[in-house]
């Protein structure tokens, strides 16, 4: 029942390379790893296929080295690209293995296939059987990790992680070949036969499906064939015939080197009705597809069969023992691996290395479970029901500001969050717009307008009257020092407004600060520097930057939530035009929107409306 | 994940069912009514439309429990009108019956109406991994196995159309209208391949009144994993396909929670129970590893303690894995005696799955039972190897110190089933710290600096 299609004898050389479709990143750095230790002169990779990419390149390290790995969008592209890449390693999921291994089968380039999924259906594993046997192509697996060549070619995950690679010294050839059903207990033997023998030659696990894609007997009679085999280790397991195979090819003499080997499973006996182990090949049932049944066969039919598995590991010795003393095994020379450095990001798990960050965050961090502003949790942000502005607090201050100070933020935002489509900013908004922009390009066109004459003016405000306060100058000083120097004073003067006609939203911002702030001294110095300036022009007026400027003053220094010297850095720095941008972005959008709603056309100045004063004949000789 | 037997019902339900979509509009006569407890009776099921057949047809009445040899065992009423069957089956519902040395109680069964015949074929078809093999004998029925002689087969290769296959060598012009059979057979063979069965047998199946095969009896199991290609064909009476237990094995509560936790991750999570008053209990990494482990305990004498078979792999998350060890720690620290208990919480040296990140979940469990750990002098053998496995480890010792749990943790410098003979040396020891004893191999010697009994 067990039938063997004599697979070619080779399957990797210390050359071989594989093409990876679907890869996964720690499998592809594994492979490199394995490589450099190996002492391999080319890549193992040589390519990585991800369907439906936009192909491009994938960084890995190859030793010290950082390596660049080609990426493409198909199976037929890469192995166009890469005719030296003879093995396709899939890592698509059980759904899409078929097709993609499908694809592979019929590039000529590819010879080995190798399918990691578990859970692919069996027709599907039969039929890429049938297409491989008649291609004389190799299949290991579903449901597999892989193999391995000790010293040449490892296959993605297989035998873990670097520190496994070293310890069971498998960057070196040794003697036995080894076939298991399971990657997990592969590894594992690895670890045992490079303890009691000089280690593997090759380990191949077929994966723990009802039908593999190569079989125990394939593996073990290509192990046969390889000269450098000496000896052959088989770990089977309950379920289906394949064991047999080894029997039919031990009792037909195709098979003449040293086999040990184990069945796993013999607990089935004890249980009550049948079981499904964990793998889906694995299942309780017939007698003959027991593992006593099959550790009897193999017995009889020649091949060294321990008494348990923990024995199991003593016969090997044993065997391997025997072909030392026939001198059938050299020592092996021992290559001194070369050190592969340290992966970063296992070094600082090991607590090895340190680094200097390049970013510094203190307002807020997304690391853990939750995102906190200035510490404190979004979702007590959330649940206490923190206003807008005092979110404002927390990013901007990187403190709980009182409700008084975060009502007046928003106030300010409020007030300044749109003031008509005529002003410079919401006109270069509404341009943009209607020239087919996006969103965020006629928003930004808008804020990008925002300066010392439109809307930029808080800050700058709020500098000239600390410094006039700080060093106790009159109005009038204060006035005309600047005029000596040929300065505006930011904050005063409005182009439409005036002292007849006042601001509406001066008042509000006054009447607000009388009300709730504990000083308004810098507001009483503003409002008198007014009175000064009214008497040179009625439009002096200070307008709504300078009064948000000076009522920042006040309750920056009244609050008794900042030092002297936050307040001068706050100011130095510039935050107050921040309220302006955010308040004016709400505006902004609102106007992007409204053209786009209006499904207004580009926008044209009218000739009529500029003054043309071009000179004829003034071009270039 | 992996091959799935059906009830006799479903089997031909969804023979039935895909058989005019697959087999050019032909239709198969069959009729069938299944009665469980959560039908109505009989009786009651006799009065809607589609089942009018059961009023004026003389039926047959089976156990439908995935076992056999159910004439031998005198379970099938033949020839008997409607209330005959109704009685039947209301005298034999929910009772035990024990067959081929396992007890359990006869929940389902199916009606079909009688069929009259002198001729019984044997067919099956079963999933091979290069064809499909074909088995037939025009002796088919209850002796078949006395007459297993007289069954050819013919295996068909994978991907091979049935149709250029000639039939006539296997059924010998001894059989009656053998052109009918031939044709049945393929378009049998054709359901079997679309539908993802792995096997169907009818034994016997005949001619009916009008000379066309009908299938008495049918066994049928599918490849669970082709679900997501077949699942919306796998209907009967219009719900996804049921899997049932195998005969004599109702499932544990806790068999069923790990079953539906397996269902819905990528992972693989296995428990079946052995033995609820077992004394060594195991938790193990890998498809692989996990036989081997309950191998080594019933080696050394032991698989009677033996409580479960359990297996956990491909990398669950550590919800899952918490999930899993709270279901097994709690079932070996159920009714506490006394006396010692072991858990295995082994594993080989993993390829890929983070060690560490698999234990959170397990560490997590013990935390929660860390009491009921301590009433039920249950000491707890950790073996494992893998990515970050140091640090995995390196938690399991912490917190059996911190909470005074005995723990004995091991790397891949012991073997892996090392933890096994500790364990039973463990259980058989009154008290409860056994020195860890050097099984089998001189290098499993490194153990000693590893062990954190607490003393």
């Amino acid at each position: 029942m067990a039938s063997s299609n004599h697979l070619p004898a080779r399957l990797f050389t210390k050359q071989s390379q594989a093409l990876i479709y679907n890869y996964k990143e720690a499998a592809v750095q594994r492979m490199l790893d394995f490589d450099n230790v190996s002492q391999r002169d080319t890549p193992s990779v040589a390519g990585l296929i991800h369907p439906g990419s936009d192909g491009g390149l994938y960084k890995a390290f190859f030793g010290f080295k950082e390596l660049v790995i080609p990426v493409y969008n198909s199976v037929s592209e890469a192995c166009q690209q890469c005719p030296n890449a003879d093995v396709f390693l899939n890592f698509a999921s059980h759904r899409s293995a078929y097709q993609s291994s499908l694809l592979a089968l019929r590039e000529p380039s590819i010879r080995t296939v190798v399918i990691i999924a578990e859970g692919v259906p069996e027709n599907e594993a039969r039929s890429l059987i049938a297409i491989a046997k008649k291609a004389g192509k190799v299949i290991i697996g579903p449901a597999t990790v892989g193999g391995i060549q000790a010293g040449s070619f490892k296959i993605g995950n297989t035998a873990g992680t670097i520190d496994n690679i070293m310890a069971c010294k498998l960057y070196r050839s040794g003697s036995v070949g080894f076939v298991s059903k399971s990657g997990g207990l592969s590894n594992e033997m690895y670890n045992v036969l490079s303890r009691c023998t000089d280690g593997i030659y090759e380990g191949i696990a077929i994966g723990g499906d009802a039908f593999p894609g190569s079989t125990l007997t394939d593996h073990a009679l290509r192990f046969e064939k390889l000269p450098e085999v000496k000896m052959i280790v088989v770990l089977g397991e309950l379920g289906g015939w394949d064991e047999y195979g080894i029997v039919d090819a031990l009792k037909k003499g195709e098979i003449t080197k040293p086999i040990c080997a184990w069945v796993s499973g013999t607990v089935a006996k004890i249980f009550p009705t049948e079981v499904q182990f964990g793998h889906a090949g694995a299942k309780s049932g017939g007698e003959t597809e027991s593992a006593d049944a099959k550790n009897n066969s193999l017995r009889d039919a020649g091949a060294i069969v321990p008494t348990s598995f923990e024995d199991f590991s003593n016969v090997i010795a044993a065997t391997y023992a025997k072909l030392q003393s026939k001198g059938l095994v050299k020592p092996v020379e021992e290559p001194t691996p070369p050190e592969l450095p340290l992966d970063f990001k296992t070094a600082v798990k090991a607590g090895k290395v340190r680094k200097p960050t390049s970013i510094i965050s203190t307002i807020c961090d997304d690391r853990g479970d939750e995102l906190s502003y200035a510490g404190v949790p979004i979702s007590e942000v959330c649940k206490e029901q923190y206003c807008l502005g005092d979110v404002i607090g927390l990013l901007w201050f990187k403190r709980k500001l009182p409700p008084y100070a975060s009502k007046f933020f928003e106030m300010c935002l409020k007030l300044v969050a749109d003031h008509g489509p005529a002003v410079s900013g919401a006109h270069n908004t509404i341009v943009a717009a209607r020239a087919g922009k996006d969103l965020v390009s006629s928003l930004v066109s808008g804020l990008l307008t925002i300066g010392p004459r439109f809307g930029g003016a808080i800050d700058d405000s709020a500098r000239v009257f600390q410094d006039a306060v700080d060093r106790g100058l009159s109005p009038d000083q204060f006035v005309e020092g600047m005029k000596s120097k040929g300065r505006r004073i930011p904050g005063i003067g409005h182009l439409i407004k005036s002292a007849t006609d006042s601001d509406k939203r001066v008042i509000i911002l006054k009447e607000y600060a009388y009300t709730h702030f504990t000083s308004t001294k810098y507001l009483e110095y503003a409002l008198e520097v007014e009175k000064y300036t009214l008497q040179k022009a009625n439009n002096l007026i200070l307008n709504v930057d300078g009064c948000i400027g000076v009522l920042f003053l006040d309750l920056l220094h009244s609050s008794g939530l900042f030092t002297q010297q936050e307040i001068k850095e706050i100011i130095d720095i510039g935050y107050l035009n921040g309220f302006f941008i955010v308040g004016r972005t709400v505006g902004l959008i609102g106007h992007a929107l409204d053209q786009k709603r209006n499904k207004q056309g580009l926008y044209r100045h009218q000739f009529d409306d500029i003054l043309y004063d071009v000179k004829l004949g003034n071009g270039p000789e | 994940m992996a091959r799935k037997k059906l009830r006799e019902y479903s089997t031909k339900y969804i023979i039935k069912n895909n058989f005019p979509l697959l087999c050019n509009g032909s239709k198969l006569n069959l009729k069938m009514i299944q009665v469980s407890p959560n039908t109505p009776t009989l009786l009651e099921l006799s009065k809607t439309i589609d089942n009018i057949w059961v009023n004026n047809s003389k039926l047959v009445v089976k156990p439908d429990m995935l076992f056999g040899k159910r004439g031998k065992n005198g379970l099938v009423l033949l020839n008997a009108t409607l209330e005959e069957a109704d009685n039947f089956i209301k005298e034999k519902i929910n009772k035990p019956v024990e067959i081929g040395g396992k007890s359990g109680l006869v929940t389902h069964f199916i009606v079909e109406p009688f069929v009259p015949h002198t001729e019984e074929y044997y067919l099956s078809i079963t999933a091979q991994r290069e064809s499909n093999r074909i088995s037939f004998s025009n002796c088919g029925g209850m002796e078949i196995e006395e007459n297993w002689d007289k069954v050819s087969t013919l295996d068909i290769p994978y991907g091979e159309t049935i149709d250029k296959v000639d039939l006539h060598t296997l059924i010998d012009s001894s059989v009656l209208n053998r052109e009918y059979v031939i044709e049945f057979i393929r378009n049998i063979y054709k359901l079997f391949n679309d539908l993802s069965f792995h096997f169907i047998e009818m034994n016997p199946f005949t001619l009916d009144h009008e000379g066309k095969p009908y299938p008495l009896d049918a066994r049928g199991e599918v490849d669970e994993c082709a679900a997501f290609k077949c699942g919306g064909r796998w209907l009967v009476d219009g719900e996804p396909v049921q899997f049932p237990q195998p005969f004599g094995r109702s499932l544990y509560p806790e068999e069923t929670y790990v079953n539906e936790l397996d269902e819905k991750t990528g992972a693989s999570l296995k428990l079946t129970l052995l033995n609820p008053t077992g004394r060594i209990w195991a938790m193990v990494a890998g498809g692989g590893a996990s036989v081997i482990y309950a191998d080594t305990v019933a080696d050394m004498g032991y698989g009677h303690e033996l409580g479960n078979y359990g297996e956990y792999s491909g990398d669950p998350n550590e919800e899952d894995t918490h999930k899993y060890a709270c279901t097994i720690i709690s079932l070996a620290t159920r009714n506490p005696d006394s006396k010692p208990r072991a858990l295995l919480i082994g594993g080989g040296i993993a390829n890929f799955t983070d060690v560490a990140a698999t234990f959170k979940g397990i560490i997590r469990a013990i935390k929660e039972y860390h009491q009921d750990i301590i009433k039920a002098n249950l000491s707890l053998f950790v073996r494992r190897g893998g990515p970050n496995y140091q640090s995995g480890l390196q938690h399991m010792r912490e917190i059996g110190h911190k909470l005074h749990i005995p723990i004995k943790v091991f790397g891949p410098e012991v073997n892996m089933t090392s933890i096994v003979a500790m364990a039973i040396q463990h259980i058989n020891n009154p008290i409860a710290n056994p020195v860890p004893i050097h099984h089998s191999k001189p290098t499993s010697l490194t153990m000693s600096p590893t062990i954190n009994g607490v003393h």
